[in-house]
């Protein structure tokens, strides 16, 4: 419950029936309806459902972005207005997207990648422009494969194309849908976590966090628990979580599934960046299909287990890949990390214990259940069981998502793509680091012991030609878009940082201000956005890439 | 409440409560300290109730908001204590062991059924039953009101009837569960403890009692009249009699605070001597023989306030007033000096102490305990006393101590200025944010947040008057006519218009009727027949 004061802007018809077309016609004078009879001497709250409600905030700024092209302030008071939140929050929630315009686009709109691998992006732009286009640039739009991302808004789509993959293919094989759940559903609960546990299988979002230890985790908390597909795959150079959910989609959605039996979820959020039309709608379907198998819904497979998943989709905010904010994002509230401890397993979604989990991560539990643990650690090595899907781009002669076992030479990799010699390899994406050595064992421990990360599995490879500061200075430069904003170290590191890459020359003074703004986002940030922003930039002047003569 | 002066609970009780009754207040603007106090308890789970005849900005806050009439709030409290003993949710143990009158009152309450209460109240019936049930079956629950229930000719009855209910659900007397008059200012509760009311001495010690009146004199050197003064409202009637001719005002601002103010202000014109003492010169002032110069003793004086709660905390002076200003002790003390007594110059710690002598429920308030416990909360009769969270703890024990608390049964009465077709709009006054008072004070910056002096009405009454926002209109009472600016407000219903009390310029009691309630001498400002009329267009 909260006062509001509503501006004095009013909605069109058109944005009116878009806002209902989410949120449902008003049920009281005071969310939008009628003003007449016995309601206008009650108003009633909407009490323990209001959480829930204000989650379908960012839903409605989708909808509105897509029917109507921008967010007027008359759509601002209705959206207010119909959910019972502050329109000055409803406007903050709004322009902390880079998907949402809040003013009426001069054309159509398309947003082009001018990141580190599409660098040729403003040459796209102009193009456009030259077309009448609104054309902006964009941070990466996970089209790196193609070398020159692309999102159109009206409709909603990036242009069309097959991704290459290759490698060892188990995730990536066809297999029997829901096979994983009839083996899941033959188990108790805890015994699917315990064949998860026994599996080694660890976050592939980028932390690498133990699965069946976070499961277990979020199964001893207090009931009303929930899992969370995070598919806000954003890092630079990623892009095979938009191959699984557009190709996979069933394995995502049975491994969501078998999460919830294990943890005792009846209800799951997937939430998938606003980049991906495509795969998002893929998602929609193989739950509509699972939903018709009866797989999902009530009476899972004729059992009284029941689990649901809504999908959420982002709206261009590179942080909703960190779990805390892409859970402030779907409580609709700004996508500001939130402190840990204490986690989500214990305080996630709505303040009940949640498992966020990664699309691949999630896409392998599936094959775990039907094949078992030992069939998964036969790839791999001991510490980072089973294979890694790994997305290749740059300077190579096939782009694409490979799946190999974990602890393969870097080198391995990028010979299998097409880049057998790179002057340099950008590992983990923006958040990475910058790597020569090709005998790199592209394990967990492998990485650990080089002093870098994995990430999500982002390998963009950089030829002899490429001007690596120009690339540490659109990486300095995403960061300084990305940030929150919510804390001082970030908020001012990150451009300070752009800003000390942007000047001309170079020398030891220079060198002593990167290394202080290093420290301090690294030490002082509240999530690792802040944390791993020097990272690369740090890497490349370690490795000599950046700051010769 | 309940023959103490004072609300039963603490603060932080409105933190822990399970329910909290918001009635006839608009806490969120006019008491925001408390209002952050009761939003903790919101936040953590308890459920807020909000009666008010707007749906204010604290009934924004509210799971569920009952919109009555003004000046049915003694229709809709009766209604809610027989829907309360009807479905048996009264507390027969509390009732029985704690207070008096319980037959009579189930009686007084029979007529007021829901059907009625809805025709009278325009609240539906299941919403009245709803608060019945919520506020009788929550574990602990507060209830709280402010001028919605005291600002009515029958302002004493209005809080009898409210009291009822607490005496029906045994909440008053136990931590979480009270009755809590929210004080405006943040010294109005302080005004009542030192006796400034017609009836009181310091500590509110009748000034009847010959025992009373015997240790005061004794301390003070001086006889005390044995007979109660006059309160404001009487002190009108005497102007107007003739029988009050010389006028000492100290912080007050009556020319513009006092209900029908043409009136007041006649009467004021016509006293033989009139001394003002104030920080600003008021409108009031500027009517005055002599006017004192006072230093504002929040910031340029030693002293002590109490809050709402009871607490007594201290002031500390943190400038000297400007040249010329005098605090409101020294004043006081030149003033008995010139009439011929001389008190030296007394320290506030000393003037305190002195107090505390004579106040047995200020008596363990030391300034040094005042300081290094956050100030104390009365009763604390010694220095080993912790003080009181909350009241009538007693009624709790087995057998009570002191005596039981009485029902008192009450009547309903329509608001004294009735509509009419000449009169057909309901005003009620109330309080902006960033408005204090008369505007004595918060009229001299200009928030970024200031509506001003507007007419308020909804969007139907707008769309038949033909007025829009900024809309200049002409509002005529019974007993006068004033020009504003209409505002058209969502979270008014047809019928219903308001007004700020804060605004010279809009000069809202120029239209509110001086009818006041016998017994506490408050005027009614909350209830005003009007009509409302677009200005120069015809």
């Amino acid at each position: 419950m909260v006062e509001i004061t509503l501006p004095p802007d009013r909605p069109s018809p058109g944005e009116l029936t878009v806002v209902r077309s989410v949120l449902g016609p008003p049920d009281s004078p005071w969310r939008g309806g009628a003003r007449s009879g016995p309601a206008t001497r009650v108003a009633v709250g909407l009490g323990p459902h209001r959480p829930r409600r204000r989650s379908l905030l960012l839903p409605t700024l989708v909808a509105l972005q897509e029917a109507i092209g921008w967010i007027s302030r008359g759509a601002i008071r209705a959206v207010a207005e119909h959910l019972e939140v502050p329109p000055a929050e409803v406007w903050g929630v709004a322009t902390f997207y880079g998907l949402l315009d809040m003013a009426a686009p001069t054309g159509d709109v398309v947003h082009v990648c001018t990141d580190i691998v599409c660098r040729d992006g403003a040459r796209r732009i102009a193009e456009l422009r030259a077309e009448g286009v609104d054309a902006r640039e964009s941070p990466c739009l996970g089209q790196c494969d193609r070398g020159s991302g692309e999102l159109r808004t009206r409709p909603w789509s990036t242009p069309a194309g097959a991704t290459t993959v290759g490698g060892t293919l188990r995730l990536l094989a066809d297999r029997e849908p829901f096979s994983g759940l009839v083996a899941a559903l033959g188990h108790e609960p805890s015994q699917v976590i315990d064949v998860v546990e026994a599996s080694g299988l660890q976050g592939r979002g980028g932390a690498a966090f133990p699965v069946g230890v976070k499961w277990r985790a979020a199964a001893a908390g207090r009931p009303g628990r929930f899992i969370v597909c995070n598919a806000d795959e954003s890092e630079p150079g990623t892009f095979k979580d938009r191959l699984l959910l557009a190709e996979h989609s069933r394995s995502v959605v049975e491994g969501m599934t078998i999460a919830g039996y294990a943890v005792g979820a009846t209800q799951g959020f997937a939430y998938i960046r606003g980049e991906y039309p495509e795969a998002r709608e893929a998602f929609v379907q193989a739950i509509g299909e699972a939903r018709e198998l009866g797989h999902l819904g009530s009476s899972i497979n004729g059992t009284d287990f029941e689990f649901d998943i809504e999908v959420r989709s982002g709206a261009g905010a590179y942080i909703c890949g960190e779990e805390t904010a892409l859970l402030n994002s779907i409580e609709g509230h700004r996508g500001e990390p939130r402190s840990k401890p204490p986690f989500p397993t214990e305080v996630g979604l709505f303040g009940r214990p949640t498992v966020i989990n990664n699309v691949e991560t999630l896409a392998n539990i599936p094959r775990i259940l039907t094949e078992g643990a030992a069939a998964f650690r036969s790839d791999g090595t001991s510490e980072s069981p089973g294979t890694k899907l790994f997305s290749v781009s740059g300077d190579v002669a096939a782009p694409g998502v490979y799946e190999l076992p974990l602890g393969t030479p870097l080198g391995d990799l990028l010979s299998l793509a097409g880049a057998p010699e790179p002057r340099a390899v950008l590992v983990g994406g923006a958040a990475g680091s910058f790597v020569t050595d090709l005998d790199l064992a592209l394990s967990y421990e492998g990485a650990r012991a080089a002093g870098i990360s994995l990430g999500s599995g982002s390998i963009i490879a950089f030829g002899p030609s490429v001007d690596l500061m120009d690339v540490c200075r659109r990486m300095a430069s995403f960061f300084a878009h990305e940030s929150c904003g919510q804390c001082i170290p970030c908020r001012v590191g990150t451009v300070r940082q752009a800003e000390a890459l942007a000047e001309p020359g170079w020398g030891p003074d220079r060198l002593a201000v990167l290394s202080d703004i290093d420290r301090a986002m690294t030490d002082a940030s509240i999530c690792g956005l802040g944390q791993t922003a020097a990272s690369a930039i740090r890497s490349a002047i370690r490795l000599g890439l950046i700051g010769g003569s | 409440m309940l023959g103490a002066g004072g609300g039963t609970s603490s603060y932080e009780e409105a933190e822990d409560a399970d329910v909290i009754v918001l009635w006839g207040s608009n806490a969120r603007a006019a008491h925001p300290i408390f209002f952050h106090h009761l939003l903790r308890g919101v936040r953590r789970g308890a459920t807020l109730l909000v009666v008010d005849p707007r749906r204010s900005e604290s009934a924004q806050f509210a799971d569920r908001w009952l919109g009555i009439d003004v000046g049915s709030d003694i229709m809709l409290a009766n209604a809610v204590a027989r829907v309360i003993i009807d479905e048996g949710l009264h507390d027969e143990e509390f009732i029985d062991a704690a207070t008096s009158g319980f037959a009579t009152f189930a009686e007084s309450v029979q007529p007021f059924t829901l059907d009625r209460a809805e025709a009278v109240t325009g609240v539906p019936g299941a919403e009245i039953r709803h608060l019945a049930r919520t506020y009788a079956t929550a574990h602990t629950a507060q209830l709280c009101w402010t001028l919605g229930i005291t600002e009515h000719a029958n302002a004493t009855d209005n809080v009898l009837a409210l009291i009822n209910l607490a005496l029906l659900t045994g909440h008053v007397g136990r931590y979480g569960s009270g009755l809590v008059p929210i004080r405006g200012q943040n010294n109005v509760q302080g005004g009542g403890d030192m006796g400034a009311l017609p009836n009181k001495l310091p500590g509110f010690q009748d000034v009847a009692d010959p025992a009373v009146r015997a240790r005061f004199e004794s301390v003070w050197g001086a006889p005390i009249p044995p007979r109660p003064g006059l309160h404001l409202s009487q002190m009108f009637e005497a102007m107007a009699e003739g029988d009050l001719r010389a006028l000492h005002v100290i912080g007050e601002n009556p020319a513009q605070s006092e209900a029908d103010g043409r009136r007041a202000r006649r009467l004021l014109e016509g006293l033989e001597f009139l001394v003002c003492q104030d920080l600003f010169l008021t409108r009031t002032a500027e009517m005055a023989d002599v006017v004192l110069p006072a230093a504002a003793d929040w910031c340029e004086a030693e002293g002590t306030v109490t809050s709402s709660e009871r607490r007594v905390q201290r002031v500390r002076k943190a400038l000297d007033p400007p040249s010329g200003a005098r605090t409101d002790l020294e004043i006081i003390a030149g003033l008995a000096y010139r009439l011929g007594r001389d008190w030296g110059a007394p320290t506030a710690e000393a003037t305190w102490d002195e107090c505390r002598s004579l106040s047995p429920m200020h008596g363990g308030m030391s300034y040094r305990r005042l300081e290094a416990e956050s100030g104390l909360q009365w009763p604390c009769p010694d220095e080993d006393h912790p003080g009181t969270r909350f009241l009538h703890g007693r009624l709790w024990d087995r057998p009570i101590t002191g005596p039981p608390a009485p029902f008192t049964p009450v009547e309903w009465v329509p608001p004294v200025d009735p509509l009419s077709d000449e009169f057909p709009l309901r005003m009620t006054t109330g309080r902006h944010l960033d408005g204090y008072n008369t505007g004595a004070q918060s009229g001299r910056f200009d928030p970024p947040t200031r509506i001003g002096g507007t007419l308020d009405l909804s969007p139907e009454d707008a769309a038949d008057l033909g007025v829009a926002t900024d809309d200049t209109v002409v509002v005529t009472s019974r007993r006068g006519s004033i020009t504003a600016a209409a505002r058209v407000v969502d979270h008014l219903r047809q019928g219903l218009v308001f007004m700020p009390i804060h605004y010279p310029g809009a000069d809202v009691n120029t239209l509110t009727a001086d009818a006041w309630d016998p017994k506490s001498g408050t005027a009614e400002f909350k209830a005003t027949a009007v009509r409302v009329e677009a200005a120069g267009n015809g």
